[in-house]
């Protein structure tokens, strides 16, 4: 490790005795050895052949062991830097087992036709499951749904850059305002699939059908035509997390340099053309910023869609997740789910790159 | 208006204040509407819980105008006044999800407040190099757990977990969830490290303080409020969170949404005892909005603006 680049310059006379040193090493070899032992021994007792535990507890209790020993000899050996190291290390201990790990495994059994219902185990299928997927007209229909979602976010922004602006000019009661607008997304996105989609929108006597019906829409069906149960699973979602893109933009705004405000009513210009010429190109960063966090919470949408059509009717408002959260429930089916969820990754991952280097390249321009 | 006036506006400056006028009443009604829009599930929830069956078929909507308040919905979670004294069944099962949601989502967010201020402070002062990763790369791997979808992780962790024998068990729960919000966290308190200037720590070492020392004695007190913001934020998540505990819970550790959920769909629409449910799940909530609104507005703004 190079201590170049530190903010923080420390000079310490570091003493440490070869005798320390040994014994972080030991200590750190000796658990791995504990960890590597008892994963080998569970390893053959899960193919029956020696005696072990009932579980892989004990193989998570001796990483937790490891991990530990991991952590502390780095003060032992390198005293100073491993001090620094720790700060960090925990972390990347943390996360590197809950993801990568997992991650591996779940490729691993992407691959396999494991369905939990079934006693034969998992057996290796190679592409089977991948041409599955290609043939299942479900997760394209999930896939396509995932973009209407997605592109509903450029509506969902033009009313939060409206609220963040209304919130932003001079008004009484702001506090008042504020935390009325932000307590939809204060709320668990199942008890408002209750409270608007179950409860509001009841066909009988829900207030929201009321109202239809009174403003000349005889027989309102929410959820039966597949159009426009669509779009009020997208108005539901929307009214949940408008409020964070809000709270982004009025941060965004309230940061703008007010001379260059104060430059542009100088100079005359309505209060169009100094949203149009001035405050929005200055929030073009801000913008995207706040667009990325809310694609970013879009793609897990799920919530809403398990709790008020469960995907229906036929499919119109899966979005991925409901919709291999449903294979799982339904059918048990491990190995296809998580392949259609690993192949969902992929797809992600190259959006948002594209989605970085396409704002990237486009805010380059002007300059 | 008896008197004639004798001085008067301007024309110009009659048509300037009547546009005035105009764009305040458009303004605030905006701000109405919204706040109508906002506020009125909510309203609608908590009241139809005191209603009975006629008042929910009716659509009476005003409480005391319309229909009279009752305590029908609550007794059938058995939270009515009357029934406090009492023992009650259905009240264990429903403070049982409550626990379970307080204890998962509050020791979430504490591990992840913990976990993630250490590792942002490590990246905000010192320059680490794990192998080909050097602090920017380090700084990405954590941020990009975000665009993770949980479902991607959530069959191998249903498989892991029956392995490990962590399913349906609070500690599994906790550990997936301070990894959701992880990164958020990481993302705020990097925000609020760097903001503070490094000298603080270099003169509380010149006074004999180590790494450690300067960091929860100096750093830590002045980032507290970043901190509390990356920690109700990460409870909101936490409290709120559905699609894991739906897969990986079952009996022993369900939490409230988990129980909103499955009511909805079994017995048919209990209206009452359903809006009483979802308020009691929505309750606390509610209550952390109104009181810390300002840490939640500094958390989610938090390196939206530099």
């Amino acid at each position: 490790m190079s201590t170049q680049g530190d903010l923080l310059h420390t000079v310490t006379t570091d003493d440490i005795s070869p005798a320390r040193i040994a014994f972080g090493r030991t200590i750190v070899w000796g658990s791995f050895a504990l960890l590597v032992g008892l994963g080998i021994l569970q390893y053959l007792h899960s193919t029956g052949r020696t005696p072990g535990f009932d579980t892989w507890r004990p193989v998570l209790y001796a990483y937790c062991l490891w991990a530990t020993c991991l952590c502390w000899a780095q003060v032992l050996i390198r005293g100073e830097q491993g001090k620094r190291t720790l700060f960090v290390l925990p972390a990347v201990l943390f996360v590197v087992s809950m993801v990568v790990f997992p991650l591996l495994f779940g490729l691993s059994i992407a691959v396999t036709d494991w369905n939990l219902a079934s006693l034969d185990g998992r057996k290796f299928n190679g592409w089977d499951n991948f041409r599955q997927m290609w043939g299942d007209p479900f997760y394209w229909n999930a896939l396509k749904n995932m973009v209407y979602y997605t592109l509903a976010i450029s509506i969902e922004y033009v009313i939060a850059f409206g609220l963040a602006l209304l919130l932003n000019s001079q008004i009484r009661a702001r506090k008042f305002f504020r935390v009325a607008f932000l307590m939809p997304l204060m709320l668990s996105p199942v008890a408002v699939s209750w409270m608007i989609g179950k409860s509001m929108m009841e066909t009988r006597f829900g207030p929201a059908t009321r109202l239809a019906k009174t403003l000349g829409w005889d027989r309102p069906a929410w959820f039966s035509d597949p159009e426009i149960a669509r779009l009020m699973i997208m108005i539901m979602d929307a009214w949940t997390w408008i409020p964070l893109m809000m709270v982004i933009l009025l941060a965004g705004l309230q940061s703008l340099n007010k001379e260059v405000l104060e430059a542009a009513r100088v100079d005359g210009a309505s209060a169009w053309q100094t949203f149009r010429e001035v405050i929005f190109p200055l929030m073009l960063p801000v913008t995207i910023t706040a667009v990325l966090i809310r694609i970013i919470f879009k793609l897990k949408l799920a919530d809403i869609i398990i709790n008020v059509t469960s995907g229906g009717p036929g499919g119109a408002t899966d979005s991925v997740t409901s919709f291999i959260f449903r294979e799982y429930r339904d059918r048990s089916n491990v190995g296809y789910g998580t392949l259609l969820a690993m192949v969902y990754l992929v797809l992600i991952v190259i959006a948002i790159t594209a989605f970085l280097s396409a704002t990237r390249r486009w805010m380059q321009r002007p300059e | 208006m008896a008197e004639t006036q004798i001085f008067t506006d301007h024309p110009a400056d009659r048509a300037f204040r009547a546009k005035w006028y105009f764009s305040r009443t458009l303004i605030y009604g905006a701000l109405v509407f919204w706040a109508f829009v906002c506020l009125f599930p909510i309203f609608w929830t908590v009241s139809t819980s005191f209603k009975i069956a006629p008042d929910v078929m009716k659509g009476n909507i005003w409480p005391w105008i319309e229909f009279a308040p009752k305590w029908k919905g609550w007794q059938s979670l058995g939270l009515a006044p009357e029934q406090w004294g009492q023992i009650s069944t259905v009240r264990e099962e429903f403070l049982k999800r409550f626990m379970n949601s307080v204890i998962v989502s509050v020791s979430a967010s504490t591990l992840a407040v913990g976990l993630g201020s250490l590792a942002a402070y490590g990246l905000s002062r010192f320059s680490y190099r794990f192998g080909p990763m050097k602090n920017q790369d380090i700084s990405f791997f954590f941020l990009s757990q975000l665009i993770l979808p949980p479902v991607v992780l959530a069959l191998p962790f249903l498989v892991l977990y029956k392995e490990l024998a962590l399913l349906d068990t609070r500690i599994g729960l906790i550990l997936l969830y301070t990894l959701t919000v992880l990164p958020i966290v990481i993302w705020i308190m990097r925000d609020q490290f760097q903001a503070i200037p490094s000298e603080l720590e270099e003169a509380a070492m010149v006074d004999g303080l180590g790494v450690w020392g300067a960091f929860f004695q100096i750093v830590l007190p002045i980032a507290l409020p970043g901190m509390v913001a990356a920690f109700i934020l990460s409870l909101v998540l936490c409290w709120n969170e559905y699609f894991f505990a739906a897969l990986l819970t079952s009996t022993d550790a369900k939490t409230l949404p988990v129980m909103v959920a499955s009511q909805t769909g079994s017995q048919g629409i209990n209206w009452w005892s359903m809006a009483a449910l979802s308020t009691a799940a929505i309750a606390p909530l509610v209550v952390i909005g109104v009181v810390l609104e300002k840490y939640i507005i500094q958390g989610m703004a938090a390196g939206a603006v530099k």
